[in-house]
């Protein structure tokens, strides 16, 4: 089977640790890996880059095999097509920003005035022209990112690998960087890997999301996908959604956790989750009336935690909830920690789907 | 008690406490630098200035001085050579015995010197193991030659370089090497675009430090190449032979001496008058 970019089935174990994950990225392709600290995400930069060995699987670009635990095939990282930005940057002190950019062409064989043209070019096209003679621990850490990014793409890799790459930046800067980045990945040909734990910049760099979880990919699929139907707690709290697993029947799921919510027609059997919006809850003070919301229950306020714009409850009951409400709200209802209050839920705004 | 408007500043700006020393620290100390620096003027006071050109050119004093500089000069550039893969090798990969080397490597640091200058005699004497076949094969004979200056020299003085070095690369973050190999270097590169230029600095401390040291040699010097003026006399030995003959000339030698050291100091004032770290 011929296939351009990347496939990678990799198996690394670090002590206890195993990380077992298969991706692919079509060429011109952005992945993001998603995942909390510890599930793998570097470790798997890092056997596509030739740092670290596998112990099972293969990866392969462009149909050319890079690494292959069972014929025991390993291409050195200095032979692998691919350009890395580090989380750090890792620019070196020593040198200039022109010759850290220039560093890969030149030790890939072009002479140094070629390989200082060709690093001239991309930071010309960076926008960092004016810095190319200054040494990186006078960069800002926007600019550093950019020579980063910069000194990858000076060695025309075949494969972008992005390991956190904004997380260094103060969140200004990284709003910036991050529209910057997304129109240089556009123009990159080759399929890029782009390793982070924050949900918006996967959501906004990347045409598919990989969500890797203690070193097993747990979901795969669109931003859009993974944002409306997460398959873990981990995601939906990322996304920022309540989510239930539960049983299925015929109107309605019984939650694991205790509870049950109505939703006619939803059309699946079985194990099931259920995601819902914290701002798709009512909170009341009293038992309501009839409604149109077919799901009430009643839950202890555990906490209470004003974001920006609004107050979210954390609340206990069956099931337990995350619920946003206006701060005016609060104050009306005159709520507080410990207090009895009832919940009520549209059946519109579950969703419910396969596990 | 008051506090003067200066101690305030500082105070405030540093946050500071007192830093008036406690006396059971404070006399001790001024104890410590009274030993260290009392001979030292003691040489100064003692000096007989009014002929010291005169005394100096008739002690062969840049003869030994020469000598000194020279030899001490090559050994660092063998120890550089031999020292730095030594040290990577120490600080960068494993092999079974690795430990051992490593203790063999630094036993110089702290072996008498003229346990050194015996342990090269029976190398490399007439007689060595070694020696032996370099005199039959080649008709080489090291012992109290310059070339046995060198080799002492080396000895004695190289684990400091190598010490210094291997700290440095192991105290290297390894993540700038990573990112070279991504970038297309191979190890080589990786040591000489990224590596070495990263412990520059403590690789010149290394090599200043070496060379100190092979300035300054005595015993192993001695024991294995001897003490023949011009050819082997360097100036450690020189002065301690002038201290019996010509008490001014050993005096003024050692002058000689102690100039050249403190110009080393003041080359490496950044890294250790500061108070830094190596």
């Amino acid at each position: 089977m011929s296939s351009r970019g990347l496939d990678a089935r990799v198996e690394v174990r670090r002590g206890g640790f195993v990380l077992d994950a298969a991706v692919r990225a079509a060429p011109g392709e952005v992945l993001a890996v998603l995942g909390p600290n510890g599930s793998g995400k570097s470790t798997l930069l890092g056997a596509v880059a030739g740092l670290v060995p596998l112990a099972g699987g293969s990866i392969r670009l462009d149909d050319v095999v890079l690494d292959d635990a069972s014929t025991g095939a390993f291409v050195e990282a200095a032979h692998r097509p691919v350009g890395f930005v580090f989380q750090d940057y890792r620019l070196f002190p020593h040198l200039s920003v022109l010759d850290n950019v220039a560093f890969s062409p030149r030790v890939r064989g072009r002479s140094r005035a070629e390989a200082r043209a060709v690093a001239a070019g991309w930071l010309e096209r960076l926008g960092l022209a004016d810095l190319s003679r200054r040494r990186p621990h006078l960069l800002s850490g926007g600019q550093a990112q950019r020579v980063a990014l910069g000194r990858a793409l000076a060695g025309s890799p075949d494969l972008l690998l992005l390991d956190e790459p904004l997380s260094a930046l103060d969140a200004r800067t990284r709003l910036d960087v991050q529209a910057e980045l997304r129109t240089h990945l556009a123009e990159f040909g080759g399929p890029s890997l782009l390793v982070t734990h924050d949900p918006l910049e996967a959501l906004v760099l990347a045409d598919r999301l990989v969500v890797l979880e203690g070193g097993r990919v747990v979901q795969e699929g669109s931003p859009a996908e993974v944002a409306r139907r997460p398959a873990t707690e981990y995601v939906a709290r990322l996304v920022g959604l309540n989510l239930y697993a539960g049983t299925a029947d015929a109107d309605g799921v019984a939650l694991e956790g205790g509870g049950r919510f109505v939703v006619p027609d939803h059309g699946e059997r079985g194990e099931v989750l259920v995601a819902l919006r914290p701002s798709a809850v009512t909170v009341s003070a009293q038992p309501p009336g009839p409604s149109s919301a077919r799901n009430t229950w009643a839950a202890t306020i555990s906490g209470l935690t004003l974001l920006t714009d609004r107050v979210r409850l954390d609340l206990d009951g069956e099931p337990s909830c995350l619920v946003d409400i206006t701060p005016a709200a609060v104050a009306d209802l005159g709520l507080s920690a410990g207090q009895r209050v009832w919940l009520s839920a549209k059946a519109v705004d579950l969703e419910v789907y396969a596990r | 008690m008051t506090l003067d408007a200066r101690e305030r500043q500082r105070r405030a700006s540093t946050g500071g406490a007192s830093r008036r020393p406690p006396a059971p620290l404070l006399v001790p100390a001024l104890v410590g630098v009274a030993f260290l620096v009392v001979p030292l003027l003691g040489l100064l006071v003692r000096a007989p200035w009014g002929d010291a050109w005169r005394i100096l050119r008739e002690s062969q004093a840049s003869e030994a001085l020469r000598l000194s500089l020279w030899t001490s000069s090559v050994a660092t550039v063998i120890a550089l050579v031999v020292g730095v893969p030594l040290a990577w090798l120490l600080a960068r990969s494993s092999f079974p015995g690795l430990r051992l080397v490593r203790a063999l490597v630094t036993l110089p640091l702290v072996l008498p010197p003229v346990v050194g200058g015996v342990a090269l005699l029976l190398a490399f004497g007439r007689n060595g193991f070694l020696g032996r076949w370099l005199d039959e094969w080649f008709g080489l004979t090291i012992p109290f030659s310059p070339v046995a200056v060198v080799m002492a020299e080396t000895f004695v003085a190289m684990p400091f370089l190598v010490v210094t070095v291997e700290g440095a690369l192991r105290a290297a973050n390894q993540g700038y090497e990573q990112a070279a190999a991504t970038l297309g270097a191979g190890r080589m590169t990786v040591f000489r675009r990224v590596t070495l230029p990263m412990v520059a600095p403590s690789l010149a401390a290394g090599a200043v430090l070496c060379w100190a040291r092979a300035l300054g040699e005595f015993g192993a010097t001695i024991t294995f190449a001897g003490s023949f003026p011009g050819r082997t006399q360097t100036m450690p030995i020189a002065v301690y032979y002038a201290l019996e003959t010509d008490p001014d000339a050993a005096i003024l030698l050692s002058l000689v001496l102690l100039l050249v050291s403190v110009a080393i100091l003041v080359a490496l004032r950044d890294r250790w008058l500061r108070g830094g770290t190596v």
